[in-house]
């Protein structure tokens, strides 16, 4: 485990995974030009393509919930857009041998 | 407004310049406004448009006085990029998608006014069609029902894309603009987002003069021709 110290408190690294997705309610353009180019290449049985985002954060944290907190809280005001957008993030604890840190 | 990534703001400051007032570029790192009336937010790709456009560049230093400068009923204009700034930060309601047809679209197009009482449209005649070109790829405008029907009920859809003739066809609608909405305002009508570009259609040379009307009416308000409700 990889601990470090933060303002007196014991941090503990985690790797957050957020992936953001168009609304189900909204068009995809990008996704329908990919679907056409799929059925263009004979895979007629592709029925629905839709493209996000994946975005990995690396950051330190007391602990799991107050990474999870702090992420959510950054998905909402920057890495996506209520309007049109929906997040699902993934938070996991990076372990001393620095597994998927690079 | 200047962010890193803006290429509208040369043309913005020649247009008005070319009304013999005073102006000043803003750099997104300062924090002072410096006292002026009409702050300009100019079409471009600020920060790349990295993440989504205008995402990054509404958290700039200079967009807290922006936001302060808009809610004490200063003039704030965004154009394309700066239109897209606007709904990100929530000075305006909505969002922007990509283009109904994936592609950067560059041409002229039509708009009609359809509320001539605003600030930015005090010149105009109501139902006026003017001409400007558009420069954008995300310029699709999307709103919820309800949000729209509010929009349109209290007459802040300022501009909307039409045909020639004024009509609102689809095939007038370059991007796929939800109720064909080319330009919105706030509720107090002193902040206007629109997608196309009025600052490139200010001087004859450049294939017309229809946007020296929004520039005008601003400048019209500003000079004590009118006070907001």
């Amino acid at each position: 485990m990889d601990v470090r110290r933060r303002g007196g408190q014991q941090a503990v690294r985690f790797k957050a995974q957020v992936t953001v997705t168009l609304k189900q309610s909204i068009l995809d353009p990008q996704g329908s030009a990919v679907k056409r180019a799929l059925h263009a290449m004979s895979h007629d049985n592709v029925l629905d393509v839709r493209i996000g985002k994946h975005i990995e954060l690396v950051l330190e944290s007391s602990d799991r919930e107050s990474a999870r907190r702090e992420i959510q809280d950054i998905a909402d005001k920057l890495l996506a857009n209520p309007v049109i957008e929906n997040f699902s993030l993934d938070v996991t604890e990076l372990d001393e041998a620095g597994g998927g840190a690079g | 407004m200047v962010f890193p990534g803006s290429n509208c703001d040369a043309d913005c400051y020649r247009a008005v310049e070319s009304f013999g007032v005073d102006v000043r570029y803003v750099w997104y790192q300062d924090r002072d406004l410096g006292g002026h009336d009409l702050v300009i937010l100019p079409g471009g790709f600020s920060y790349g448009d990295y993440l989504r456009a205008g995402a990054i560049a509404r958290f700039s230093p200079i967009m807290d006085e922006v936001v302060e400068f808009a809610e004490a009923g200063g003039l704030v204009l965004g154009i394309c990029n700066g239109f897209q700034i606007l709904l990100e930060c929530g000075l305006l309601p909505g969002a922007m998608l990509t283009n109904a047809v994936p592609r950067f679209r560059c041409e002229r197009v039509h708009l009609r006014v359809e509320n001539a009482l605003t600030p930015f449209t005090r010149l105009c005649r109501p139902g006026q069609v003017l001409s400007m070109p558009i420069a954008h790829a995300t310029g699709n405008y999307y709103a919820d029902d309800a949000t729209l029907d509010h929009l349109e009920r209290s007459g802040r859809v300022v501009f909307r894309y039409v045909n020639r003739e004024g009509v609102a066809a689809p095939e007038a609608n370059p991007n796929g603009s939800c109720r064909s909405i080319a330009g919105i305002t706030n509720e107090r009508g002193n902040v206007l987002g629109m997608m196309p570009h009025p600052e490139r259609a200010c001087e004859a040379v450049l294939g017309g003069t229809d946007g020296r009307l929004v520039f005008a009416s601003a400048f019209d308000f500003l000079s004590g021709g009118g006070k907001l409700g």
